[in-house]
């Protein structure tokens, strides 16, 4: 890639990867390690830290590879990687959210005050939770407003934001300091399981449902006469993601069960990843972070796709808030803080969603904060202290930044950027 | 692109059906001139009346007027700052106007945006290219147009590829690797083909290219003007931005210069040579009294 001077589509040659498609496993494979090559990594760095987290913590303590403390994983992850989950619409724009944090805290002290028996309102779980994700709309919009109509810099309306929110919170619990968790749909959403029986049959669903679509999709392919990836690629697709459902969802049960939380993160993921991909707003979205001249010259409405995606995160928030405060079945007056904020954005960052835009997914979001909660869990177990813990985290975050910069420089440098 | 069925992959130079070769110098004189001087009579496809455009004290646009007919390749020549992209942004709805007129078809037409302009059938390939590098070819091809199917309204992916693959083999562009490849990917002339493709799908009736061969070698400012002149063999009405005034004789049936925000000359290719438009270029009478500007070639 790197000596070759010639623009190889003016001469092609045997040596290269045959042009379209490609036509057998070990084409794909070819191509996938030239593309890495070319800086094109994925989720390969991601996959190689997650290996690495594993021996390291497995081999301090063997207590980091039970079922039990999987599960416990996976429920630490939930808040941030909702919360996340929304940055990363943020992100692709090219901005940035700091106020998620103690939005997601506002969201917490909301569903907490709302569901008290005896109080003013004493709403039930579901529909206390459909008020807070709306106040999340209205304080995404808001910010976005700020930023697209008045102009004024991501950084600095959600800076404001973020003290704020924080204010916002310290009111709404106010004198109380805490307020536990009354109703018992919140707190199942971290803390209830469904039963094992439910949960084969929705890893069954969705196995089918994406082999489905794949084959669906090949299929309408072929019949318009477009190329298709060979069958054997499909299949390896299909059966990785089979054997990595089968495999948590079996472990999860080893112990305690799949908690709601999980079935909820599951479905954001699906519709997060469909409207990231396969809609006209998703695609808007990587214009504008891609390159936003472009997209106005074509027509986009550029500011109401920003207004949209500043208030998809603030919801996503919120509802990450709800998450956390059902896993302490309370929320206090420093709810929102700590490293919540930083957590969410570095979860996104480290799963490879680009800070300079037009580069991320939903599931950077879901892997980097998996990658972030098992150093925090791993590191827990090794009963060291927070301030280790930040050290490590912060040294994770800039390796994931450096592979982001340098992969940057090697799509420019081998003419792809 | 490749495995497009009718094409093998590779395949050297292109060469479509209706490609005129390389046309000699004088190619804009091969249509019999109408009466009046112009080659072209008749109704202009796209017209501008007195279009002026300031930005703030700068006075990028002085009551121009110009006019493109179907079929006809129109030059806007000028140096820099004459205000040539200006005036593209114009049409293209990226600018409001100050003053004047724009008409299309005859009839006048206000264009309040890029969809205005797409939808009365103009398509502008910008200087700069406007392509999000981080998006695939089809995807910038159908940008801010994309096709939608089934009950979510979702992209319709093979549809669009199917009719971005349709017009790259139209155009006769047969390097680019694969149309889901990122544009962050291709070369200068292969980002420039893509540029055009995208302008021509639309059943498009005016391209408007700003300066497209200006970062192009000669093979591929080769293509390029071919593309020109294809465009306009299919009935388009082309206003070509450039530098060159080789190429700009080479494609173009007629010549209008720009001078500080103003139209000085307009010449018919065929009348007139390289060194009488150089001239209006660069000493080109400035007039600031509408009404003046003399139709050189007349
Ligand atoms: N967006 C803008 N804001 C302010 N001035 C502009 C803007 N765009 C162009 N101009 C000015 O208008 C004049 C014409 O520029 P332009 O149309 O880009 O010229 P050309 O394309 O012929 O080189 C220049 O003086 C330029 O500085
Ligand atoms: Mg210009």
């Amino acid at each position: 890639m790197s000596s070759s001077t010639v623009d190889p589509t003016l001469h092609p040659t045997t040596a290269a990867p045959a042009p379209g498609e490609p036509r057998s496993l070990r084409d794909a494979a070819v191509r996938w390690w030239a593309d890495v090559k070319g800086g094109e990594l994925g989720a390969l760095p991601i996959l190689i830290g997650m290996v690495i987290i594993v021996v390291v913590f497995q081999s301090q303590n063997d207590n980091f590879l039970t079922a039990g403390n999987f599960l416990n994983l996976v429920i630490q992850a939930a808040g941030i990687m909702t919360i996340a989950m929304g940055v990363v619409f943020v992100l692709l724009l090219g901005e940035i959210d700091l106020s998620v944090g103690f939005v997601s805290g506002v969201g917490g002290a909301i569903a907490a005050l709302l569901t008290l028996p005896g109080g003013n309102w004493e709403f039930a779980g579901l529909p206390a939770i459909a008020v807070v994700l709306v106040v999340g709309l209205l304080i995404g919009t808001l910010n976005g407003l700020l930023f697209t109509k008045v102009g004024i810099p991501s950084f600095v309306v959600t800076l404001a934001g973020l003290l704020a929110w924080n204010g916002a919170v310290l009111v709404l619990i106010g004198d109380q300091g805490t307020v536990v968790i009354q109703s018992q749909t919140i707190i199942d959403l971290a803390n209830g399981f469904i039963s094992a029986a439910a949960s084969w049959v929705l890893v069954a669903v969705g196995i089918g449902g994406y082999a489905l679509n794949q084959l669906a999709r090949r299929r309408t392919r072929t019949s318009k006469g477009l190329p298709v990836d060979p069958v054997s690629l499909l299949a390896l697709r299909i059966g990785v993601l089979a054997v990595a459902l089968i495999a948590a969802v079996w472990v999860m049960n080893e112990d305690r069960g799949v908690p709601y939380v999980v079935l909820m993160l599951a479905v954001l993921f699906v519709v997060g990843s469909w409207v990231l991909t396969r809609s006209r707003f998703g695609r808007h979205v990587m214009a504008i972070g891609g390159n936003i001249e472009a997209a106005r010259r074509a027509g986009i409405p550029v500011d109401r796709v920003r207004i949209a995606c500043f208030a998809i995160a603030s919801m996503m928030a919120t509802l990450g808030g709800v998450v956390l405060a059902s896993r302490l079945t309370s929320v206090d007056t420093g709810a929102g803080g700590g490293t919540i904020l930083l957590y969410s954005i570095a979860a996104a960052v480290i799963g490879g969603t680009s800070l300079f835009g037009g580069r991320g997914s939903i599931r950077a979001a879901v892997l980097g904060a998996i990658v972030i909660a098992s150093i925090d869990n791993g590191l827990g177990l090794l009963g060291l202290a927070s301030g280790t813990k930040f050290i490590i985290t912060g040294l994770v975050l800039l390796a994931a930044v450096t592979v982001d910069s340098v992969a940057r420089r090697n799509l420019a440098g081998s003419g792809r950027g | 692109m490749a495995d497009a069925p009718e094409r093998p992959p590779g395949s050297a130079a292109p060469v479509a059906p209706d490609a005129t070769g390389a046309p000699a110098p004088a190619a804009g004189g091969a249509p019999a001139p109408a009466p009046g001087g112009s080659p072209f009579g008749g109704e202009p496809l796209l017209e501008l009346r007195g279009v002026s455009k300031s930005f703030g004290a700068v006075q990028a646009l002085y009551r121009v007027d110009l006019a493109v007919h179907a079929g006809e390749v129109l030059a806007l020549v000028g140096d820099n700052g004459a205000g040539k992209s200006t005036l593209i942004k114009s049409i293209a709805g990226i600018h409001s106007i100050d003053e004047g007129e724009i008409r299309f078809a005859g009839k006048p037409v206000s264009i309040g945006g890029p969809k205005d302009a797409a939808q009365l059938g103009i398509e502008v390939v910008y200087q700069d290219l406007a392509l999000a590098d981080n998006l695939d070819v089809v995807q910038n091809m159908f940008l801010g147009r994309e096709e939608t199917s089934g009950p979510l309204r979702g992209l319709d992916e093979t549809d669009m590829e199917q009719r971005a693959r349709e017009t790259l083999a139209g155009l006769s562009v047969t390097t680019i690797r694969s149309v889901r490849q990122t544009v962050a990917g291709l070369s200068g002339g292969q980002r420039q083909s893509v540029a055009v493709a995208k302008a021509v799908m639309w059943n498009s009736k005016v391209v408007i290219l700003d300066e497209p061969t200006a970062a192009l070698g000669v093979a591929q400012t080769r293509q390029v003007l071919d593309l020109v002149r294809r465009l306009a063999e299919k009935g388009l009405g082309v206003i070509l931005i450039s530098h060159n005034l080789h190429d700009v004789f080479e494609v173009a049936d007629s010549v209008s210069v720009l001078r500080l925000g103003q139209d000085v000359a307009r010449f018919t290719v065929a009348d007139t040579t390289q060194a009488a438009v150089v001239e209006a270029i660069t000493a080109g009478a400035l007039d600031t009294v509408p009404g003046q500007l003399q139709e050189v070639s007349a």
